[in-house]
């Protein structure tokens, strides 16, 4: 069943209109939500949500309970590729929880989360940027940590980020819902604009591994990879320094000691090489940036450090 | 007056971006004024190149104070000007969402680092601020709320309003928010336009800012009477939804005293042509925020009042 969430007239005959499929079997009233496409160039979601509700059509009798599917929160920017809503200036995960009385977009987010409070968990899945690629992994704040990473570990992704609170991430999505009680996942894979069906398929898979958890799925799974959790490692960073074109010469996945070379900077006018890239660290690099060109300070890769590994 | 590159950024294909800071005076570092961090903050740079225009004056005539050094950064981001971008024109991240600025992080991180190091130490901070809505706005003063400022020296700009505004999760980032952090009494001064120039508006804004260094012994300098400046907050105005969407029309004026039930915008059926909505203020006060693009979504905040 297909329900609207939020519905605003533009102004030429049209409407912005929020939608979610509802899947429903069985009476158990558990409630999962699968959230995406906040962000416009954001489309592994996409694939994913299309996976998740056609599988459960094929394989209804094995549902117990309720299966939420929000595949586009920002419906304007996927179809304009857009990141941000089209005309307007804040980052839409940056709006939440959103207020009835405020403008066009605040009062969809309030809507949103409305509808969303209440869920037994959400996932919101998001894909990175145009410029980079990532493992899947689920990304939790410390002071939700203690809560969610069990459900991470159920998720099949391949790494637990546990990063520092911010006061600027209090406005989105996820620490809304997290604060009203909702547990929320965030995902992060693959790359903007693209679809990795490798990894829609590694999610699907701990999409129904997590139902079976939660008692909502009485069907098949398959096993769930052990993800490596942050807690005790440290992240290296390796921005570039120079300006240029980045052409990598590690690949995504790649084990690398601290100082091997990772990639060039180079200047297609002056046929130079402006800058070595290196690693930080020892580590597996598990972000590399997908989009050749760069500024001073344009992220080249992450590299996950070994537990009790020291970056220099 | 000396001119002085303050930041510089190599890019791959354009001329190097070097950030150009204007400094008047010497000694104590009394004030910094800022302009167009956005690229279509065209207003906001224009005030700021009057403001290089009526210091480079008031220096020549000896009337800076003897321990006092201002900066004034007409525009940041000139890169996103020059191609009609609002956004840092590779990633569209804005840099005045990218305070303090982190020297070793993303690129517009790194230029936020590198203009608040030198943002920094001020006694007063002054952002030539726009909104995220396309709109106009009476010329006013406004401040964030993090208990370091006091509210009371908004008087000092002479404007007819100052706002007081308890910021959000997202203002946390912005250079007026990290100002205060770092200890500067920083406001934001609307100018009414953004995106093209508004010379009477202009003219008020420059007006204000001398005024308020003239009150605070920064300079001496005779401005024309200002007004006993209102201090409100924020919460106390009251947004105003439109209930359609279409074609917009304003019928009231920026500024103009409204009452109850007044009519201040009609919005029509942008294909036949019908009367959709009205627009009517729920209360009486000032009109200090309109919007102005002629077309309309359904809950815009389309007028703001100060009751």
């Amino acid at each position: 069943m297909v329900e609207t969430v939020a519905s605003i007239p533009l102004a030429v005959h049209e409407s912005l209109t929020i939608q979610k499929r509802r899947i429903q079997n069985g009476k158990n009233q558990t409630r999962l939500s699968l959230v995406t496409g906040t962000h416009g160039d954001e489309l592994e979601g996409q694939y994913l949500a299309y996976m998740i509700g056609s599988f459960m059509d094929a394989h209804m009798d094995r549902l117990n309970g309720i299966i939420d599917i929000y595949p586009a929160l920002n419906p304007m920017g996927i179809d304009s590729i857009t990141r941000g809503i089209p005309m307007f200036d804040l980052d839409m995960n940056r709006v939440f929880p959103g207020t009835k009385r405020g403008t066009m977009v605040e009062v969809i987010c309030s809507s949103i989360v409305d509808d969303l409070s209440g869920s037994d968990v959400c996932i919101d899945v998001h894909s990175s940027n145009i410029f980079l690629k990532e493992i899947p992994q689920v990304r939790i704040s410390v002071p939700t940590a203690k809560t969610l990473v069990p459900y991470a570990k159920m998720l099949n992704v391949d790494f637990v980020w546990i990063h520092d609170a911010a006061t600027v991430l209090e406005s989105t999505l996820a620490h809304t819902l997290n604060s009203r009680g909702t547990k929320t996942l965030v995902v992060e894979m693959g790359v903007g604009m693209r679809i990795t069906k490798e990894y829609c398929q590694q999610l699907f898979d701990g999409v129904l591994n997590l139902m079976k958890e939660l008692g909502m799925w009485k069907g098949e799974t398959s096993p769930v990879r052990e993800p490596i959790i942050s807690e005790g490692h440290k992240v290296g960073f390796v921005n570039s320094d120079a300006a240029g074109i980045f052409v990598p010469c590690a690949s995504f996945g790649d084990t690398v000691k601290q100082g091997d070379h990772i990639g060039d900077v180079i200047d297609p006018l002056t046929s130079k090489v402006v800058e070595r890239a290196l690693a930080v660290c020892d580590g597996m690099i598990f972000t590399l940036r997908e989009y050749p060109v760069v500024y001073g300070g344009s992220l080249l890769a992450r590299i996950l450090q070994p537990v009790g590994g020291e970056k220099s | 007056m000396k001119k002085k590159i303050l930041f510089s950024l190599k890019s791959p294909y354009r001329e190097q971006l070097d950030v150009i800071g204007f400094r008047f005076g010497h000694g104590r570092k009394s004030l910094a004024i800022v302009g167009a961090m956005r690229g279509n903050e065209v207003q906001q740079m224009y005030v700021c190149s009057r403001m290089v225009q009526a210091l480079k004056k008031l220096e020549s005539e000896g009337k800076i104070a003897d321990d006092a050094e201002i900066l004034v950064v007409p525009c940041v981001n000139y890169y996103s000007m020059n191609i009609g971008k609002r956004f840092w024109a590779m990633d569209n991240t804005d840099i005045n969402r990218m305070f303090p600025g982190y020297d070793l992080g993303e690129t517009t991180q790194r230029i936020a680092d590198g203009v608040f190091s030198k943002f920094q130490g001020y006694e007063y901070g002054i952002q030539l601020a726009s909104f995220y809505q396309p709109g106009i706005f009476l010329p006013h003063v406004k401040m964030m709320d993090t208990g370091f400022t006091d509210p009371e020296i908004m008087k000092d700009f002479g404007l007819e309003f100052g706002i007081v505004r308890k910021p959000r999760p997202y203002d946390t980032t912005t250079l007026n928010y990290n100002w205060q952090i770092w200890e500067t009494k920083a406001f934001s001064v609307y100018a009414n336009a953004t995106d093209e120039i508004d010379v009477k508006a202009a003219d008020e804004a420059v007006n204000a800012i001398l005024r308020f260094m003239d009150n605070r012994g920064i300079v001496t300098s005779k401005t024309p009477p200002g007004y006993i400046t209102e201090i409100i907050d924020e919460d106390m105005t009251k947004q105003i939804q439109s209930e359609a969407a279409g074609l917009f029309f304003r019928v009231t004026e920026i500024g103009k005293t409204v009452e109850h039930g007044d009519v201040l915008g009609r919005i029509y059926d942008p294909l036949d042509g019908e009367l959709v909505a009205e627009i009517r203020t729920p209360v009486s006060g000032t009109v200090y925020f309109a919007y102005n693009s002629p077309l309309i979504n359904a809950k815009t905040v389309c007028f703001k009042v100060i009751k």
